[in-house]
């Protein structure tokens, strides 16, 4: 098992690291606002919320190209606009808006933006793992150099998709990232009641043959850079990567989580490691930001997200015939009489 | 025209749409260097390569898989199944990932694959080799499923499947693989998705019927018009969902009487639906209610005497034909 290199930093310019700490606020804020909205009933069905693991994707996703493809399970708001989705079209999807970003047919769950090539949002655990083998199978088929992210968490290690994805991968050598995002829970089932072995990188890594990465999720310079190693070793055609990163989300599995499997502590524990408050120390450090500018960029994205509140509240419900609409390319007849 | 065999047929269809669209690609267990476990696939690693005929591990959920993320991205996958049965091993990719994708993520996403390979009973196969997923399939809107009869049908519909931006459950029956018929040589012969096909032409009984079971029911036909005198009309349905209401509906408006002939199983089986459709749409032209031959109510037996009992047979279906025509 490798060790995250740590020491190499900065890692990006002034600007983009500016600009990560904006993402991550934003994703928090989003998650905060929606948690609100859930209470209230706005938002309806399964919301997972991202929060306390921002620094995974905003650090990853920060590293790709344009082109690559992104794609993770039903806790999917941070990834989608770690990708650059407009919030507004996510949260008018939680309303079940029709210009949310799947036109008010997927929901919290299944958020999709192919402009940005954010490949969703899926809810079956583990379901979507062969998808990014074949986002990645297709980018060779076709000779490019285009690398797919894939993002899960810890409970998806127990899936078989999981590992006939990544037998194949490796198999093949196929161009993806798989990157767990080892938040010690599967729901309610810690870490050590749902693997036979704390240490993921032992399951997803060596196993098939490829590198297993441990990383500390919770800092966003050592994510950026082992997923610019993996994306290297993909597009030299070396194939797969497997990258555990440990971190910790703050609210519970879903919304209607009420947490009883752990305890305050644990909790209050984790939030002294707060990804966004380690960065914001860091860049302080650096000189690359003061206080002030933290708390106004605090209120901007404040501004931003009620404003992506405010349009998702008054755009248009979608008209009942578009419950037909987008089954089949081909027109679709429906079979009912 | 060419004479050939429903297998070489299929292979035909796809080795024209190999060579037409260069984004078309096989995958399977053991179609590359084995020559496919049926030799539908025979000869085409030879010809297209390695890289576009690929044999795959024992993994149907994964790789049904990697050829809906490979086909969400513009490639033109299509995956055989051994047997149609192991889909079952993949049946959250094709249901929850193949058939949804587009409505899901709001028409942004297509998924053009062809999941294909042999269903039904090829002979004491047992429970697990046996399966009929039609009516399975079937049920998701988001699915088209295709099932020929005849070589011709096996070549046209499985071009049409691959043409298709949709993902298409193409479920072929190993009996008929050997089956040998005319089948035209035009590389841009399709048949039409959704579209049935009258096999006979009839008066007296409209039959209902699909994939091997359209073979045995116009045996029946020639038995009951020699025999008995009653003259059917075989409708070979060809595409089960989306259903050809219009056929089905101009010969149910001749004949006045329905007989639906099936291997899937009696209980949900795909002809519930399609009884349920014309009793929704032409109730009153009937003059007797629609009767069905179908499998058992039981697993799939492994010894031949009991198989045989299990299936829709020349027999059976006569005896059904003459209940509706009160003979």
């Amino acid at each position: 098992m490798a060790q995250a290199p740590t020491e190499v930093k900065p890692i990006v310019s002034r600007n983009q690291a500016v600009g990560w700490l904006r993402q991550m606020l934003l994703i928090r804020r989003f998650e905060e606002r929606s948690a609100m909205l859930y209470q209230n009933q706005k938002i309806g069905g399964f919301c997972h919320l991202y929060s306390g693991q921002e620094a995974v994707a905003v650090g990853s996703i920060g590293v790709l190209r344009e082109d690559d493809w992104v794609i993770t399970a039903y806790r999917d708001h941070g990834h989608a606009l770690a990708r650059g989705m407009d919030p507004r079209a996510g949260m008018a999807e939680m309303l079940g808006k029709l210009p949310g970003c799947s036109r008010g047919k997927g929901g919290s769950m299944h958020f999709f933006d192919a402009e940005k090539g954010f490949m969703g949002g899926h809810a079956i655990v583990g379901s979507h793992i062969p998808l990014a083998a074949g986002m990645a199978f297709a980018s060779k088929y076709r000779g490019e150099d285009r690398v797919c992210i894939c993002f899960f968490g810890d409970g998806a290690m127990d899936q078989g998709s999981l590992h006939e994805a990544f037998n194949l991968a490796s198999l093949w050598k196929l161009p993806v990232i798989y990157v767990v995002e080892n938040n010690m829970m599967s729901m309610g089932t810690h870490l050590h009641r749902h693997s036979w072995t704390t240490d993921l990188t032992v399951r997803g890594g060596p196993a098939y043959g490829m590198p297993g990465i441990l990383v500390d999720g919770n800092d966003i310079e050592e994510m950026a850079t082992v997923t610019r190693q993996a994306c290297n070793r993909a597009r030299a055609g070396e194939g797969p990567t497997f990258i555990e990163a440990k971190t910790y989300r703050f609210r519970g599995h879903s919304m209607s989580d009420p947490m009883k499997y752990r305890t305050r502590e644990e909790l209050e524990r984790a939030k002294e490691r707060d990804p966004i408050v380690i960065f914001e120390t860091i860049l302080k450090e650096r000189g690359w930001i003061t206080e002030e500018q933290i708390d106004d960029m605090h209120e901007k994205i404040k501004q931003v997200i009620e404003e992506a509140i405010a349009f998702a509240e008054e755009a248009p419900e979608p008209p009942i015939e578009t419950l037909y609409e987008d089954i089949t390319v081909a027109p679709f007849i429906p079979q009912e009489s | 025209m060419a004479v050939m065999q429903y297998r070489e047929a299929l292979r035909a269809a796809m080795t024209e749409e190999m060579e037409r669209d260069d984004r078309v690609f096989l995958m399977g267990e053991e179609v590359a260097e084995y020559n496919g476990a049926y030799k539908v696939s025979q000869g085409m690693l030879d010809r297209f390569g390695p890289k576009r005929i690929i044999d795959t591990p024992i993994s149907e959920e994964g790789f049904a898989g990697i050829g809906i993320g490979a086909a969400m991205v513009g490639l033109r996958p299509i995956v055989e199944f051994m047997t149609f049965s192991f889909s079952l091993v993949a049946f959250d990719q094709i249901v929850n990932n193949a058939a949804n994708m587009r409505y899901m993520s709001g028409g942004q996403f297509a998924v053009p694959i062809v999941f294909r390979g042999n269903a039904g009973l090829a002979g004491s196969l047992g429970a697990t080799h046996s399966h009929r997923p039609e009516s399975l399939y079937s049920h998701f809107p988001g699915l088209i499923v295709m099932m020929p009869a005849t070589p011709a049908d096996a070549k046209g519909m499985l071009k049409s499947a691959i043409r298709s931006d949709d993902p298409i459950i193409f479920l072929e029956h190993e009996n008929l693989l050997g089956d040998k018929g005319e089948v035209p040589d035009d590389t841009d012969f399709l048949v039409p998705i959704g579209q049935a096909d009258v096999k006979r032409h009839g008066s007296d009984v409209t039959i209902l019927t699909y994939s091997r079971s359209t073979i045995t029911s116009l045996k029946a036909a020639e038995h009951l018009a020699e025999n008995d005198g009653i003259d059917c009309e075989v409708v070979d349905l060809r595409t089960m969902r989306p259903l050809d209401m219009e056929t089905i509906l101009s010969s149910v408006v001749k004949t006045h009487r329905v007989v639906i002939v099936e291997e899937d199983l009696p209980y949900c089986g795909i002809g519930a639906a399609i009884a349920d459709r014309v009793y929704h749409k032409v109730f009153d032209e009937l003059d007797a209610p629609i009767r069905r031959v179908t499998s058992l109510d039981a697993p799939v037996p492994y010894a031949k005497s009991l198989e045989q009992h299990f299936l829709p047979t020349v027999e059976k279906i006569a005896a059904a034909v003459k209940e509706v025509c009160y003979r």
